[in-house]
């Protein structure tokens, strides 16, 4: 479903900050795929999704999605096929527009978008079966200016519209790392339930050590721009937090240094 | 003093069309689109040119805004595709539009009082309906209701339409972009498209606004255009602080009111003695310095009051809490 082949990126090349990004990145994820991904600050996660989703370009290397090459695709037109919830709750809605309108966005993003009407009584009754799985009532909150949700309600809804369409590829960029702990689980709940319901490919960056072993069929380990560790369906049902620190130290012959990354 | 205010609010009903316009700029795709000042000459200009030369007054008001939205797709592409600031992109394109409007004109004023206008039209076609007679009971007596009847009713079928289309999917896009650009990004929306899009609308209605006016006035000018982006922003801003702006319906309604009322404010303004017509420039700037202030001042004494409110309620409280254990206390003993 997805694929990267040799993905290649440097940063302010040539100059004294040069630094390597993403180097010789390979990465395949089948239909259905679930992969965490983590690694500490740096790491390259953040330009992995970044290239994935469009926002940049690899120097090298092609990007595959559902056997298309989409390399040389823009970020407007390749995120028909992607959908993204971000780290920040404010960044996946827009706040001064109502519920029911930023999900009328969600809605036609496969669509070309004319002069037809936003929300129309057919797509309330969608709008409304899909805002009950959320189970937080936003389905009786449709006028609702989403700048006054919370923060947790807000990314509860940006994960909705991210998958609305049912995307092929559902990026999710730590998603629930600016939420209060028990906002992040009920946010990670309902990530697996969607995922779940919908088989979507998708990738998810965490800080959370025990979120990315407890979430998934797949997870890889990052640092320095390469991919440094990778535990398949099997093997992943055997990690744990201990398991992956030692993994690390014997790869890397140091110890993890950000304390970010081993918040359990 | 009646026909004065009488006038002020024909105009008024006229610059709205420019308010909605700049209020799809500023308010919609969050834009401080400088070109107004331009493009409002340019609709002057190209009414003006196309009106002494033999056309059709109202095929040539269509023209005007064609070339209004032209104006604004370029300084859109100026922002989007050459990556320039916003008000910078407008500041250009509204110098550069000082030359192509004299380039339009050929000379920097043409008369249109001797023209056939759309509002000498209108106003012969007010006239045959026979309704300014039945409306001799006001006590005053206007030349004609007509224009500011039907200029009114203009208004507000633009404002109509603007409520629609930022309702339809496009709308919906064009809105997000001024909202939250990531986003609509992520939703495989163009932001380059629809802010380029957006611009050209918004400059259309004030280049409309612009046309008509020349025509109001008699006469197109290419000084015509000075301020007019403040005048622009006075409008939506105080329409917004007065009638409020919670959905986009009321929003746009408060537009055209605030441009009205801007233009009260200003008439009235000029009859106090010391005021010179000059001087208005100054007045527009105060009214708007005016309306960004007053509301928080405001806000900020509503919060005021409301503390004092509790704090005299949590005092009162604990008041009556201390009488009642002193009761307990009594009734003990």
């Amino acid at each position: 479903m997805l694929q990267l082949k040799q993905i290649h990126k440097v940063f302010n090349e040539g100059t004294p900050d040069e630094k390597m990004a993403l180097q010789q990145m390979d990465l395949h994820l089948k239909p259905g795929d679930f992969m965490t991904v983590i690694g500490s600050n740096g790491a390259g996660k953040s330009t992995l999704m970044n290239i994935i989703s469009g926002k940049m370009m690899p120097d090298l290397g092609e990007i595959i999605i559902d056997g298309k090459n989409v390399s040389a695709v823009k970020e407007n037109k390749r995120s028909k096929l992607i959908g993204r919830v971000f780290q920040d709750p404010m960044a996946g809605t827009a706040p001064a527009m109502t519920i029911e309108e930023n999900l009328a966005i969600a809605y036609t993003r496969t669509k070309s978008r004319g002069l037809q009407k936003g929300v129309s009584k057919n797509r309330k009754v969608i709008f409304q079966e899909k805002l009950e799985m959320l189970h937080l009532g936003l389905e009786n909150r449709l006028h609702a200016k989403v700048g006054l949700l919370s923060g947790g309600e807000r990314q509860a809804l940006s994960l909705l519209m991210a998958t609305f369409t049912e995307p092929k590829i559902l990026l999710l960029d730590e998603h629930t790392a600016a939420l209060d702990p028990s906002r992040a689980e009920l946010i990670t709940q309902l990530t697996k339930e969607i995922v779940e319901k919908y088989q979507l490919t998708t990738l998810m960056v965490t800080h959370n050590m025990q979120q990315a072993i407890d979430l998934g069929n797949r997870l890889i380990m990052m640092d320095k721009g390469q991919m440094i560790f990778q535990a398949d369906e099997e093997a992943k049902q055997h990690l744990t937090v201990e398991k992956l620190l030692l993994e690390f130290q014997q790869i890397r012959g140091e110890k993890m240094n950000s304390d970010k990354a081993v918040l359990i | 003093m009646g026909t004065a205010i009488f006038g002020s609010i024909e105009a008024g009903a006229i610059y709205a069309l420019m308010a909605l316009g700049v209020y799809l700029s500023f308010r919609i795709l969050d834009f401080p689109d400088l070109t107004v000042d331009g493009s409002f000459v340019t609709g002057g200009a190209v009414a003006a040119v196309l009106i002494v030369g033999g056309t059709d007054p109202f095929v040539a008001t269509v023209a005007a805004m064609g070339a209004g939205f032209l104006a604004g797709c370029v300084t859109g592409l100026l922002h989007t595709k050459g990556k320039i600031n916003p008000l910078l992109s407008g500041i250009l394109m509204m110098i550069a539009l000082y030359s192509i409007n004299l380039r339009i004109m050929g000379k920097s004023n043409i008369p249109l009082l001797s023209e056939e206008t759309v509002i000498s039209k209108l106003t012969a076609f007010w006239q045959g309906l026979g309704i300014d007679q039945a409306l001799t009971f006001f006590g005053f007596v206007p030349k004609t209701w007509g224009i500011l009847i039907l200029m009114l009713i203009l208004a507000f079928i633009v404002k109509i339409l603007i409520d629609w289309f930022l309702k339809t999917d496009l709308g919906l896009a064009i809105r997000a972009t001024g909202n939250n650009e990531t986003m609509i990004r992520s939703f495989s929306a163009d932001t380059d498209t629809l802010k380029i899009l957006g611009l050209g609308l918004a400059n259309a209605l004030v280049a409309l606004s612009g046309s008509l006016i020349a025509q109001y006035n008699g006469f197109s000018d290419v000084g015509m255009g000075i301020g007019m982006i403040v005048i622009g922003l006075a409008s939506v801003i105080i329409g917004e602080a007065i009638f409020g702006a919670k959905t986009i319906i009321r929003a746009t309604l408060a537009v055209v009111g605030g441009a009205i009322l801007y233009r009260i404010i200003v008439t009235l303004a000029l009859r106090v003695e010391f005021l010179e017509t000059g001087d208005m420039k100054l007045i527009t700037a105060l009214i708007v310095v005016f309306a960004l202030i007053l509301p928080k001042v405001l806000d900020k004494q509503r919060e005021r009051q409301r503390k004092k409110k509790r704090m005299l309620q949590a005092r009162k409280n604990e008041y009556d809490k201390r009488g009642e254990n002193l009761a307990s206390i009594k009734t003990d003993s």
